[in-house]
């Protein structure tokens, strides 16, 4: 299972990549792995708001249907589209395709989410 | 032979033995006496088929029904013609007895029978995709206003007062369990205020629902009311809609409506005391997600043939759980057939024939109750089959004097509108002749 450094995780299974103040989300390949094949992406709107853990977007696989959450509050600056026309890109990659860019409310409220390593070992343990 | 009860005392003796019990005692014993019935159950002797069907039959001549009277009331549920043919295909019990089509491999004619109402009500209405069915005219429009506010993540609902004020009962229940907030604009001289609805929306509007033609039989400017919508983020526009008037009247699909649901009992379906009929709801393609209930879909089978399965099942409850769009899970098969074997009985042209006759035959009427003044008009707006009339009479009068000649009078709206007591919304559809609304017409004349 494919943990990239650099990133935060949640324990839901998302990924946050920080840029200065903004962040891009996205679920990890792990999650993609455990959904299958990824039918539909629902993407929120651009200005949406989201507070922590609400839920922004829901991925659609060919046996499930899950809620994706923010793993940090913040407001919608950019919606992956390519995903709207193809799905799969998720199983392709799924720290290449990140679903929504964000601009963050609190940068410390990323201290509350794990770093590769404790991800790694979290998987570890959910095994 | 006991009365009421099959088994012979042979049977019973058998039963005990198999048991190792030597009588019924001994297999009641742990019930305490107390409670034993010491004499026999006060209900009347056994009595033979005969006796209990002619028993049966007398009861059911108590009920007046439109086989014997000529029905002129309307409101949401129509004494339209069913041609005999419908019930002969309903009836067959490879429909009759088939259960929920979850397994595609054994359910190739149920999937199918749906997936051609689908394909009926979508081009009936001008509508991208429908569902597989609702329950009724009223529920489908309280799955539209969820599906609207789930679309646009908003809660606020306002619903035309025009539309039928049961089914705005049956929006208000279940808005109050969601947690909605339901406002009603009112109408004017028969139609939505507009107006009114443009100082009623805002940012925060989730859906404007109306009805066509609405609760009065008044034909509403949907476009102009779907456009005051439009202005409003992801405002849905939902028309409840008569089927029968869509083979006349411009479909939704073309007038912007976003959300079409409507009661498709005037299809095929007996007026069987209120239900069960059948709702039906039809969407543009960007609803496809939020769309309640089953969906039947087309593809191939692994030799390449023609074949159907429910699909996007994402969205319902027993894969989303709490999220769904709706708690429905099932559809009305049967009524769903009825209506389909109706459409594809009627086609385009016999569809068209019948609203034309109802249009004429309602305004023949209209003209002919109105002529000598007695009973005037309550609007003066385009109808389509019903049409509200007023007088210096009670509805109930009115009402009690047609009934000893054979005929079942208007609705009052006065039980749902105080504005309109003393008058009556008639309905007049294809099956009425010229001499039920004559004899309509010298009754009313003569009610005191």
């Amino acid at each position: 299972m494919k943990v990239l450094k650099g990133l935060y995780y949640s324990n839901d299974h998302e990924w946050v990549k920080v840029e200065g103040d903004e962040a891009f989300v996205g679920i990890t390949d792990f999650a993609q792995e455990h959904l299958g094949d990824i039918v539909y992406v629902e993407l929120p709107e651009i200005d949406d708001e989201f507070a922590k853990e609400d839920s922004f977007s829901v991925v659609e696989s060919v046996k499930a249907a899950s809620d994706v959450y923010l793993p940090v509050s913040g407001k919608v600056i950019a919606v992956n589209e390519a995903l709207e026309d193809d799905p799969a890109l998720l199983n392709t990659d799924a720290y290449e395709n990140w679903i929504v860019k964000i601009a963050l409310n609190d940068k410390a409220e990323l201290d509350e989410l794990m770093t590769s390593e404790e991800y790694e070992k979290f998987l570890e343990e959910e095994a | 032979m006991y009365p009421y009860i099959p088994n012979t005392p042979q049977d019973e003796q058998e039963m005990l033995k198999a048991i190792e019990l030597n009588s019924m005692e001994q297999l009641f014993e742990d019930i305490s006496e107390q409670v034993h019935l010491t004499k026999p159950l006060n209900i009347p002797d056994s009595k033979s088929e005969l006796e209990v069907s002619s028993y049966l039959k007398d009861l059911a001549d108590k009920n007046r029904s439109v086989s014997e009277l000529a029905c002129f009331l309307g409101a949401g549920a129509y004494d339209h013609y069913i041609p005999s043919v419908i019930n002969a295909i309903t009836s067959r019990s490879e429909f009759y007895t088939s259960y929920t089509p979850y397994q595609p491999e054994i359910s190739q004619g149920t999937l199918q029978y749906i997936f051609e109402y689908q394909t009926l009500i979508s081009n009936l209405t001008g509508m991208d995709l429908a569902n597989a069915s609702l329950y009724d005219g009223g529920t489908a429009i309280a799955e539209a206003a969820l599906m609207a506010c789930s679309y646009s993540r908003k809660d606020e609902i306002i619903v035309s007062a025009g539309v039928n004020p049961e089914s705005r009962q049956i929006l208000k229940t279940y808005a109050h369990a969601q947690n909605l907030i339901v406002t009603e604009v009112e109408t004017k001289d028969g139609v939505t205020d507009a107006e009114k609805l443009k100082s009623l929306v805002s940012d925060k509007t989730a859906a404007v629902i109306v009805q066509n033609p609405n609760f009065f039989g008044v034909i509403e400017d949907l476009k102009d009311l779907a456009e005051i919508t439009h202005k409003v983020r992801k405002a849905s526009f939902v028309a409840s809609v008569e089927p029968i008037s869509l083979a006349l009247l411009k479909k939704p699909g073309e007038l912007d409506v976003d959300i079409v649901v409507g009661e498709a009992q005037p299809f095929g379906m007996p007026l069987q005391f209120g239900g069960p009929y059948l709702g039906f709801i039809a969407v543009k393609k960007d609803y496809m997600r939020k769309l309640p209930g089953r969906i039947v879909g087309e593809t191939t089978d692994l030799d390449g043939k023609r074949s159907f399965v429910l699909t996007l099942s994402a969205r319902e409850q027993h894969i989303r759980r709490e999220k769904a769009t709706s708690n429905i899970c099932s559809n009305q098969g049967l009524n769903a057939l009825a209506a389909s074997v109706y459409m594809v009985t009627m086609g385009k042209e016999g569809l068209k024939e019948v609203a034309e006759q109802c249009v004429q035959k309602a305004h023949y009427a209209f003209n002919e109750l109105t002529k000598s003044g007695k009973y005037k008009p309550l609007f003066d707006k385009p109808f389509f089959m019903e049409f509200a009339l007023t007088s210096e009479a009670g509805v109930d009068e009115i009402n009690k004097a047609l009934l000893e000649e054979k005929i079942i009078g208007g609705y009052d709206l006065g039980n749902y509108y105080p504005q309109y007591k003393k008058a009556s919304l008639y309905a007049v559809t294809e099956k009425r002749t010229k001499e039920e609304i004559d004899k309509l017409t010298r009754v009313l004349e003569e009610v005191k």
